[in-house]
C-alpha cells in the first residue's frame, strides 16, 4: 500500500518539480568520478572532500556529482549535462577527463571548471594535482626497512609519468635504507577492478613480495594480503584503516578538503582565477596515514622525520646524486629535479628492472 | 488448479512482437520499486530515464542527437551480429573487432598527420572495417579450419584487442606532444581532416549514424531479398535442410563473422575520430558487449535492432541523468539496465509457451 501511495503522491509531484529552478544566490559545484564513491581510495576521498564542501557551506552552496564515468566520449556528455544543469564550478577528477574537459569548457565560458592531475588549462579551466611522490618517499623508507625477503610488490595503473614518479621516488628511498631492495612492478591497466587487483597482488606475493605498494583505488590487495598474513601493504588515496595494524601498517591520504573549500570560496567572492595548482604534504594536499605498531619505534621516528623534512622543504625526494636507469647522470650531487622533468617523467630510475610498458 | 506450461509447436508471432514492450513495462515497474527502495520518487526517476532526455526544456536540445551518437555504434555492431546469431554463429567478440577496427583506422589517420587530404577519412573508415574483418578472420579460420568454438575464440581476442590497445595508446599511437601521457592526438580537437564531427551542427548526426541507418537497410534487404539471408536464415532454423539445400558452412561462417568485424570494426573508427577523439588505454567501453544485448533485444531483426539500440541508449543518457540530478547512485542504474534484459529473456517464456489452467489434479 505504502508504495501504492508513493507513486500517488510522486504522479502530482512530479509535474511540480520539473520546473523547479535553484535559488539565484546558491552556488552549485559538481563533480566527476571515474570510479565509485564508494571504492575507498581516490574518489571516495574526493567524494569526502565534496561532503567537507557542504558542510563548510551549508546552504549557500549545492553539490552534485556523478560517479563511474568512463573516460571518453561518455565523459564529454556527463560534463556537458552538468554544465546544462546549471553548475558554476565543476571538478573532474581523473587525468583521462582532460580532453573532455578541455572541450566543454569552450561551450561554457561562464562556468569555471578544475581538472584534477592534467595540464591543459584555460582562462575557465584550472588544474590541480598532488605530489603524492613526496609520501612515497616516506613508503619507501617504512618498506625498506620492513621486508625480509628484500621484494617488495607495485601494484602499477597506467604507465604514465605519476604513476612512475611514486615508483622512483618510493624504489630511491627504500633503496637508501635496503641496498639489497628489489622493487616487482605489475601494471594492472586500471584505477580501481578489485578483482584485478587481488590477482595482482596475489601473483607479487607468490613471487615473494612481503611488502605491497599499490597505486590503484581498492582495497582489494590489502585483503589479499591480510589473507596472506605477513604482508605489508599501505593504504592509497585514502587511510584504509580498517585493515590497520595489519597488514597496512601506513597511508598515503589525499585531502582535497582545504582546496575544494577555496577554490568554491573563490567562485563566491567572484575572484576565481585559472591556476596551476602543484601541493605536498606541506600545505596538507598529501597526507601520511598514522603508522601502525607493526612497524618498528625507530624505523616509524625516520618516517616521520622524513616527513617533516619533506614538509618544510628541507628535503626534496628527487635529490642527486641519481642516474637514470640506463646508467646516464639525471641529479649530480645535491641537484634536485625540476617541476617540468618530474611532470613529464617517463624513465625509471637506476637499479629498478623491467621496462616501462609501451 | 495450476499453471502449466505448454510448449507451443511454433514461437507465438504476437507474442514475440509483445513481449520486448511488456518487458519494458515490468522493468519500469521492478525498476520504480528498486529507486523506491533507494529513497527516491519512482515515478520521477522512471520519468527522468524515459522522458527527461526526450523533452526536459534544459536537457533535451542536447540530449536529443546525443541518443543518436550513443545509439549509433550499438546497431552498427548489433547488426554485424545478428546475422551469425540467425545462423546459429555465435561471435561474442565484437568488442575485440570494435577495438581493432579503431586502432587500425587510427593509425591509418595517424600515419598521414597533418595531411588536409579529405582522402584520409575514407582510407581511415576502409582500414577501420579491415580491422575488424581481420579480427573476426582468426575465430573464423580456426573454426572451419580446426573445428575451434568460435565463442571462446572471439571472447579471448577481446582480451588480446585489449592490450594491443594499451600497447599502442601508450607506445606507437602515442601524441608525441602529449607530454609523456598515454594517448593519441585527439582527431576531434588537432586533425580535422580525419575528424568525424556532427555533419550539421547539433544533430548528433556524425557518419557513424550514417552508416548505421544504411547498415539497418541493407540488412533488411539481405535478409528478406538475398539468397545469403536465405542461408542464414535456414541454416538458424534447420540447419540439416540448409546442408541438404546445398548451403555451404564455411561459406556462411566466413561470411557472417566477416561481416560482424568489418561492422565492429568500422563502428570503432568513427568512434574513435569522433565522440572519443583519441586512442586512449580505456577506449574501449564495453559497446561490443551491450550489442550483443541490442541484438537480442531487436529479436534479431534490422527494424528491432534500430529501435533497441534507440531504446538502449535512452536508458543510458536516462540513467545518467538520473545520476546527476537524483543523485542515484551508477550501480542502480546498471542494475535497472540488467533488469532490462532479464526481463526480456524472461519474458519470451511466453512466446515459447502457452499458459494453461490445469483445474484436475495431476498425480
Amino acid at each position: 500500500m505504502n508504495l501504492f501511495k508513493t507513486l500517488a503522491v510522486g504522479a502530482a509531484l512530479a509535474a511540480g518539480l520539473a520546473g523547479t529552478a535553484t535559488a539565484q544566490d546558491t552556488t552549485k559545484v559538481g563533480f566527476i568520478y571515474v570510479g565509485p564513491i564508494g571504492d575507498g581510495g581516490w574518489t571516495y576521498e574526493h567524494n569526502k572532500a565534496r561532503l567537507a564542501v557542504e558542510e563548510h557551506f551549508g546552504d549557500a552552496v549545492e553539490t552534485v556529482y556523478q560517479e563511474s564515468v568512463p573516460e571518453g566520449a561518455d565523459a564529454e556528455r556527463a560534463i556537458t549535462q552538468m554544465a546544462l544543469s546549471g553548475a558554476d564550478l565543476i571538478f573532474t577528477t581523473s587525468f583521462g577527463f582532460m580532453d573532455a574537459t578541455v572541450a566543454v569548457a569552450e561551450k561554457f565560458p561562464d562556468v569555471k571548471f578544475e581538472h584534477a592531475t592534467g595540464y591543459k588549462t584555460a582562462d575557465n579551466l584550472a588544474v590541480y594535482s598532488a605530489r603524492f611522490y613526496e609520501g612515497r618517499a616516506v613508503q619507501g623508507t617504512i618498506a625498506g626497512h620492513l621486508t625480509d625477503s628484500n621484494i617488495v610488490g607495485y601494484i602499477a595503473s597506467y604507465p604514465i609519468p605519476e604513476v612512475i614518479r611514486g615508483i622512483n621516488s618510493a624504489y630511491i628511498h627504500a633503496k637508501k635504507v635496503n641496498p639489497d631492495v628489489e622493487f616487482k612492478i605489475i601494471w594492472a591497466y586500471t584505477w580501481f577492478d578489485p578483482a584485478k587487483e587481488a590477482d595482482a597482488a596475489k601473483a607479487l606475493i607468490e613471487q615473494g613480495a612481503d611488502v605491497i605498494l599499490q597505486h590503484t583505488d581498492s582495497t582489494a590487495p590489502q585483503a589479499a594480503a591480510a589473507e596472506a598474513g605477513n604482508v605489508y601493504t599501505f593504504g592509497q588515496a585514502s587511510d584504509m584503516s580498517e585493515y590497520a595494524p595489519m597488514p597496512r601498517v601506513s597511508s598515503i591520504i589525499d585531502d582535497w578538503a582545504p582546496y575544494y573549500i577555496e577554490r568554491v570560496q573563490a567562485v563566491i567572492d567572484g575572484t576565481w582565477e585559472t591556476a596551476d595548482t602543484w601541493d605536498g604534504i606541506g600545505p596538507g594536499m598529501v597526507g601520511i596515514g598514522e603508522i601502525s605498531d607493526a612497524v618498528p619505534a625507530e624505523v616509524k621516528a625516520e618516517a616521520l622525520a622524513l616527513k617533516d623534512a619533506i614538509a618544510s622543504g628541507e628535503y626534496h625526494p628527487f635529490t642527486g646524486p641519481l642516474n637514470k636507469q640506463d646508467g646516464s647522470a639525471w641529479l649530480a650531487e645535491g641537484e634536485t629535479a625540476d617541476d617540468g622533468t618530474l611532470l613529464g617523467m617517463d624513465f625509471y630510475v637506476e637499479g629498478i628492472e623491467g621496462e616501462i610498458p609501451n | 488448479m495450476r499453471f502449466v506450461l505448454e510448449k507451443r509447436p511454433a514461437p507465438s508471432r504476437l507474442m514475440l512482437g509483445l513481449t520486448p514492450i511488456l518487458a519494458v513495462i515490468a522493468t519500469m515497474l521492478a525498476g520504480g520499486v528498486m529507486f523506491w527502495a533507494l529513497g527516491a520518487n519512482p515515478v520521477e526517476a522512471i520519468r527522468t530515464i524515459f522522458v527527461d532526455p526526450l523533452f526536459d526544456p534544459t536537457f533535451a536540445s542536447y540530449s536529443r542527437p546525443q541518443l543518436l551518437v550513443k545509439a549509433a555504434p550499438l546497431i552498427l555492431i548489433a547488426i554485424g551480429l545478428s546475422l551469425g546469431f540467425r545462423a546459429g554463429i555465435w561471435n561474442i567478440g565484437a568488442e575485440g573487432q570494435y577495438i581493432i577496427g579503431a586502432v587500425v583506422g587510427a593509425g591509418v589517420g595517424l600515419a598521414f598527420y597533418p595531411t588536409e587530404s579529405r582522402l584520409v577519412f575514407p582510407a581511415m573508415v576502409l582500414a577501420g572495417a579491415f580491422g575488424g574483418w581481420v579480427w573476426a578472420m582468426i575465430p573464423a579460420l580456426l573454426k572451419t579450419r580446426l573445428g575451434t568454438n568460435e565463442i571462446l575464440v572471439s571472447l579471448m581476442l577481446v582480451y588480446v584487442a585489449e592490450n594491443i590497445l594499451a600497447s599502442v595508446a601508450s607506445g606507437l599511437l602515442k601524441n608525441p606532444e602529449g607530454r609523456g601521457f598515454p594517448g593519441s592526438r585527439n582527431f576531434a580537437r588537432d586533425y580535422p581532416a580525419a575528424s568525424n564531427l556532427e555533419l550539421l551542427p547539433g544533430t548528433g548526426m556524425h557518419w557513424g549514424v550514417i552508416a548505421a541507418f544504411i547498415a539497418v537497410i541493407a540488412a533488411y534487404v539481405l535478409m528478406t531479398r538475398h539468397k545469403m539471408g536465405f542461408a542464414i536464415r535456414l541454416t538458424g532454423e534447420a540447419p540439416r535442410a540448409a546442408r541438404f539445400a546445398g548451403v555451404n558452412p564455411t561459406r556462411l561462417v566466413v561470411f557472417s563473422l566477416g561481416m560482424a568485424g568489418a561492422l565492429a570494426g568500422m563502428a570503432g573508427l568513427f568512434e574513435v575520430s569522433g565522440p572519443a577523439g583519441q586512442i586512449s588505454i580505456d577506449f574501449g567501453s564495453g559497446y561490443g558487449f551491450t550489442a550483443i544485448i541490442v541484438a537480442f533485444l531487436g529479436r534479431l531483426h534490422p527494424i528491432g535492432i534500430l529501435l533497441a539500440g534507440l531504446l538502449m541508449a535512452l536508458t543510458y543518457i536516462g540513467g545518467e541523468l538520473a545520476q546527476l540530478m537524483l543523485g542515484m547512485p551508477a550501480a542502480a542504474i546498471q542494475l535497472f539496465q540488467g533488469m532490462l534484459l532479464f526481463f526480456l529473456l524472461a519474458m519470451d517464456v511466453f512466446a515459447n509457451y502457452r499458459i494453461r489452467l490445469k483445474t484436475r489434479e495431476a498425480a
